[in-house]
């Protein structure tokens, strides 16, 4: 039996192996921005030789870089607020009111767990464009917010359904109609769920790639994951440039989620081990 | 909190009232909050997936109506076309590398970093940072670390007195590249499944099997493994859901190349669909993610025992 210190150390250069394998790309990146291309070419993983950041500065002062957030920070923001206020009021009524049918409505807005989103992508590329949408903010935030629903109205339901029954009872009695009751009452006492599912929506959001790509043309609103996109085809083989500006959108995405990690860890396995 | 309770027993006339009250409100309520769900939910996510099947029976670019109808034929080309059985045999190549590598790796991790100590949770972050990462951005990273004359790879490669390979275009390579990047981006958010499965185990059976004689690895195979079952399945259903939508990944490290030979289901359906125009055909594809989505989802439910969600 191996004593408890030589497996303490395996396991600590175990996990000490994993954890470079997954952070070494990404040093690399950041690395890569500050070199020039021929070093990067005979150094592609360690230290620049100095910490030239002209490469950063550059992708900085390019209003573009700044538009490409802007508009991922737009949509983001506005698929958070959307896919909370129609979510959390569909789920309220299904915790709150009892009529009929509504079993049936609840199973049919839950069916988007199962779907698929691409396998809709065609047809919402003919919707958006048939409905005028192509390149507004809207033919990317809509089908986000209907697609993010579905989860939504699960883990909100079933935060709602744990909220005492005798607080609306006596708000009812001092004449509290269950519209007021829903904003005063379940919304502010909701907010631990309204983060986590409000952090998750953000980050998915930000990150989206498909539908951007399908439903925006323009590159004046495009979102960040195809301004990315656009650079490295205009750079293609400057491979110090195309790493500087990836660090660059990186690196919020790293802040936030230490900021947030509680509320993105809480989202995603929450949602899936309750079940 | 208390005064409220005591007001929750009304008298009796305040129970009629509040019954009455109730069902006027209830209906009003109900015309406000539901619809916006349902309408938003039926127009982008029902309503497209059912054009998905009418499309997919016309010859159509998306101009005018659909109106040369074709029948089965979109689907006979998709299943006469080499591509296609390609997408899906890589795309059932990205399921079994889910469940097959990332998922056992993910728990052998997730074993070792569980407890909440500091160093673990430094671990742990680290772990999960790839999974929060844009593909997109994973992507560029990674087809830079596998470029053959800048990447990390061939200069690895050549330190050993190698040539160096063009890995992303190479047909052996290219895809066990991408499977490479897949397992990195997401054995992170697998792992945080286990976690929050094993920390809800009980501390007392664990150490009742420790107190046995039980190994450590002893203690993982027959005490926290099968206790944690539940976790694990509704991870096997992400795993297989999450596969057979890659797309992301792939565009910026080979999009779709070389010669066709890295497409999945999701980047053929866009590349020979809608770059193309061809929306009756990508929409037979469509129909095939959709179907196989749903017939696997419902299998998975059977075998498993336990449902996936809700």
């Amino acid at each position: 039996m191996k004593s408890i210190t030589t497996r303490n150390t395996l396991r600590v250069i175990i996990l000490i192996v994993v954890a470079s394998v997954v952070i070494g790309p990404l040093l690399a990146a950041f690395f890569g921005g500050f070199k020039g291309n021929s070093e990067l070419r005979t150094n592609p993983l360690w230290l620049p030789d100095s910490w030239a950041a002209d490469n950063y500065i550059g992708i900085l002062l390019d209003g573009n870089f700044w538009r490409y957030l802007g508009n991922s920070f737009f949509i983001s923001l506005m698929t958070v607020f959307l896919t909370l206020v129609v979510g959390a009021a569909a789920a309220y009524v299904f915790s709150q009111i009892r009529f009929f049918g509504a079993k049936m409505i609840l199973s049919y807005l839950l069916l988007g767990l199962m779907f698929p989103f691409a396998a809709a992508i065609l047809p919402l590329f003919i919707k958006v464009r048939d409905l005028g949408l192509l390149d507004t903010y809207w033919a990317v935030i809509l089908p986000q917010t209907a697609f993010g629903l579905s989860l939504a109205i699960l883990l909100f339901k079933a935060f709602f359904d744990q909220l005492p029954k005798e607080l609306f009872e006596a708000a009812y009695v001092d004449g509290c109609s269950y519209l007021r009751f829903f904003w005063s009452f379940t919304l502010p006492l909701s907010t631990p769920i309204l983060a986590t599912v409000g952090v998750f929506v953000f980050v998915q959001s930000w990150n989206n790639f498909l539908l951007p790509l399908v439903v925006l043309n323009d590159r004046s609103i495009y979102t960040w994951p195809l301004g990315m996109m656009q650079f490295q085809g205009e750079y293609l083989t400057q491979w110090n440039m195309i790493l500087a500006f990836v660090t660059l959108t990186i690196i919020p995405a790293v802040i936030f989620f230490l900021a947030a990690q509680k509320y993105i860890v809480a989202g995603l396995t929450g949602g899936s081990v309750k079940g | 909190m208390t005064t409220l309770d005591r007001t929750a027993v009304p008298r009796r006339g305040n129970a009629d009232r509040v019954k009455k009250g109730l069902v006027s409100g209830k209906f009003t309520a109900l015309l406000i909050l539901l619809p916006p769900a349902l309408i938003l939910f039926s127009l982008f996510v029902i309503l497209p997936l059912a054009d998905a099947v009418y499309y997919s029976g016309f010859s159509w670019n998306g101009y005018g109506a659909p109106s040369d109808f074709v029948g089965s034929q979109n689907y006979q080309r998709l299943l006469d076309h080499s591509v296609f059985h390609t997408a899906l045999w890589n795309t059932a190549k990205l399921i079994l590398v889910s469940l097959l590598i990332q998922m056992p790796l993910a728990l052998g991790l997730a074993l070792l970093v569980y407890r909440k100590t500091p160093t673990n949770t430094l671990f742990r972050l680290v772990f999960f940072l790839p999974y929060i990462l844009a593909e997109v951005a994973a992507g560029l990273i990674w087809s830079f670390v596998f470029d053959g004359d800048y990447g990390i790879t061939s200069s690895l490669l050549h330190a050993m007195g190698q040539e160096s390979v063009y890995v992303l275009a190479d047909h052996q390579w290219a895809f066990p590249a991408i499977m490479t990047v897949i397992v990195w981006k997401y054995f992170g958010f697998h792992m945080m499944i286990y976690i929050a499965a094993l920390q809800s185990v009980p501390k007392d059976l664990v150490e009742a099997a420790k107190l046995e004689g039980a190994k450590p690895r002893q203690v993982a195979l027959f005490v926290q493994i099968p206790l944690i079952k539940h976790a694990i399945v509704v991870s096997g259903f992400f795993a297989i859901i999450g596969s057979l939508q890659i797309f992301d990944i792939i565009i910026p490290m080979t999009n779709g190349g070389p010669s066709n030979s890295t497409h999945t289901i999701v980047t053929y359906l866009y590349s020979f669909g809608l770059s193309r125009l061809n929306i009756g055909f990508g929409s037979a594809a469509a129909v095939v993610l959709f179907v196989l989505a749903i017939g696997i989802a419902f299998f998975y439910q059977r075998t498993t025992g336990k449902g996936s969600k809700a």
